[in-house]
């Protein structure tokens, strides 16, 4: 029996689908059997996202209402054997399935992959309840802004009232010199509020937006920043301990010397 | 007109009026007092609609005398009679909220949540922006209070709210709400301030004082003097 993961964040636009695709990716990349579900109906990225638009036949609709069989929905991934990818509709809205319904595919999607990814739509509502429904685990992704904090806060409120538990924590598109320079938000700061666990960080990196729109997940290209920082939470996920990486060069150096001269504290 | 004593005081607080009622005399003087105060005053009680809060003193009064003093204020139109109370009844209310003993409880108030309590609350954990907690009495936070208390929620004006980290987005206490100022340069004058603080009302505006000084504050906790 494999493991449901929902990936939300509340607010919109903080890199929930990109995360998705990217984790998933660099889970697959690790050997992993994988199935990344959009539950964004009516608004459905992942599959641009991964470049697999135009392989789509039928969706998780088509699914729920006994349309077509799951197998006949389910599309393979272009680079990986065993990574799929089960669209949302285009065409409905959020209340054209019901969380039992995303329950009972994620179950049957669980008895065949050791990982089922769950890309959930912005906000609160119906779309929220659908995705987290069959979920085992959360990630939470923020960015370093006060908006997208709050919002956070407020799903994980949610979430650690629903049956699923406390989630973990991705921040993502961190600027270094921003923080450097006060004028964002540093992690610590971040998980001063949300006080839950930290699963990784991802620095701001415009390969990502590059990669997202040319339907090639970032992970896939080992010179980025962000990829490693995918790939980082990936093994995470996986049961790794892998430290966090230093998103500034020059303090990396710095930190190395004083750990080396036992002045450090991290 | 015979000259009397004032036997009624009228004081104006932000949203209406409070009637203070003498204590002393006969109960008929007080509300031919009452009468002949309204018809004489056309005035400035005659335009739009007031809230009123009727407080008389210490006065034992039966119900039915409440009712008496009420239609008599019902006779002038814009007057809404908000609350009739004496001193005892405040009194009690207030003592209740004191004598409550502090109730505990932890976790962590986060975005959209609210957390009510009868009584006096001691909680542990954080309080985030866009939380709030409730209370009718106290409210002691041993933790960050970084969203929004409301103390004293049923009109205890003598409630306070202590906190480690007292960062709120808004504090309330009874009917007075404040916030803290706009600037950056004020907010962020102390921004690592590590100091347990404490606000309470002092002539309805709010104050906060850091929580060694709580003691003058609030004679009804037990004040540890040492040997």
């Amino acid at each position: 029996m494999g493991e449901a993961i929902v990936v939300t964040s509340g607010k919109g636009g903080v890199g929930k689908t990109t995360t998705t695709a990217n984790i998933g990716t660099a889970l697959a990349l690790l050997g992993k059997k994988v199935c990344l579900v959009d539950t964004d109906i009516g608004l459905r990225n992942l599959d641009v996202v991964m470049g697999l638009e135009n392989r789509i036949i039928y969706d998780i609709c088509d699914v729920a209402d006994g349309r077509c069989r799951l197998h006949q929905a389910l599309v393979k991934d272009k680079r990986f054997e065993e990574l799929y990818m089960l669209p949302a509709a285009q065409t409905k809205d959020k209340n054209a399935v019901s969380p039992e319904q995303i329950r009972d595919i994620i179950l049957e999607l669980k008895a065949e992959f050791q990982y089922v990814l769950i890309d959930c739509p912005a906000g609160i509502e119906q779309g929220f309840k659908n995705a987290i429904a069959g979920a085992d685990q959360a990630i939470v992704v923020t960015t370093p802004e006060n908006a997208a904090v709050r919002d956070a806060d407020r799903v994980i409120g949610l979430l650690e009232s629903s049956h699923i538990g406390s989630p973990k924590l991705v921040v993502n598109r961190i600027r270094p010199n921003m923080v450097k320079a006060g004028e964002m938000l540093d992690v610590d700061e971040v998980l001063q509020v949300l006080n839950i666990d930290l699963l990784g960080i991802v620095p701001d990196d415009e390969m990502v937006i590059k990669a997202a729109n040319t339907g090639e997940p970032t992970v896939m290209n080992p010179d980025s920043k962000a990829s490693i920082a995918y790939r980082n939470i990936s093994r995470r996920i996986q049961g790794d301990t892998v430290p966090l990486m230093q998103l500034d060069e020059k303090k990396g150096r710095f930190n190395l010397f004083r750990k080396l001269f036992g002045g450090g504290k991290s | 007109m015979s000259i009397k004593r004032n036997l009624i005081t009228i004081k104006g607080i932000k949203d209406g009026l409070v009637f203070r009622l003498d204590e002393r005399c006969e109960f008929d003087e007080l509300l031919t007092g009452l009468r002949e105060m309204l018809e004489n005053s056309e005035t400035f009680l005659s335009g739009p609609l007031v809230s009123i809060d009727v407080r008389f003193g210490g006065r034992d009064l039966s119900d039915e005398q409440k009712l008496q003093i009420l239609d008599v204020l019902r006779s002038k139109r814009n007057l809404l009679v908000r609350s009739i109370e004496g001193s005892k009844t405040a009194e009690l209310r207030e003592n209740a909220v004191l004598r409550v003993p502090i109730a505990t409880m932890s976790g962590m108030v986060r975005s959209g949540q609210v957390l009510q309590h009868d009584g006096n609350l001691l909680f542990l954990g954080d309080v985030n922006p866009g939380g709030s907690i409730v209370c009718t009495g106290d409210i002691y936070i041993l933790g960050a209070l970084r969203g929004m208390a409301h103390a004293g929620s049923e009109g205890s004006e003598h409630a306070i709210v202590g906190a480690s980290y007292l960062a709120p987005t808004q504090l309330r206490i009874a009917e007075v709400i404040s916030r803290p100022p706009d600037s950056a340069e004020e907010s962020s004058a102390h921004p690592h301030e590590t100091q347990m603080e404490f606000a309470y009302l002092k002539d309805g505006q709010m104050q906060i004082d850091k929580m060694a000084n709580i003691a003058r504050l609030r004679r009804d906790l037990n004040v540890f003097k040492g040997v």
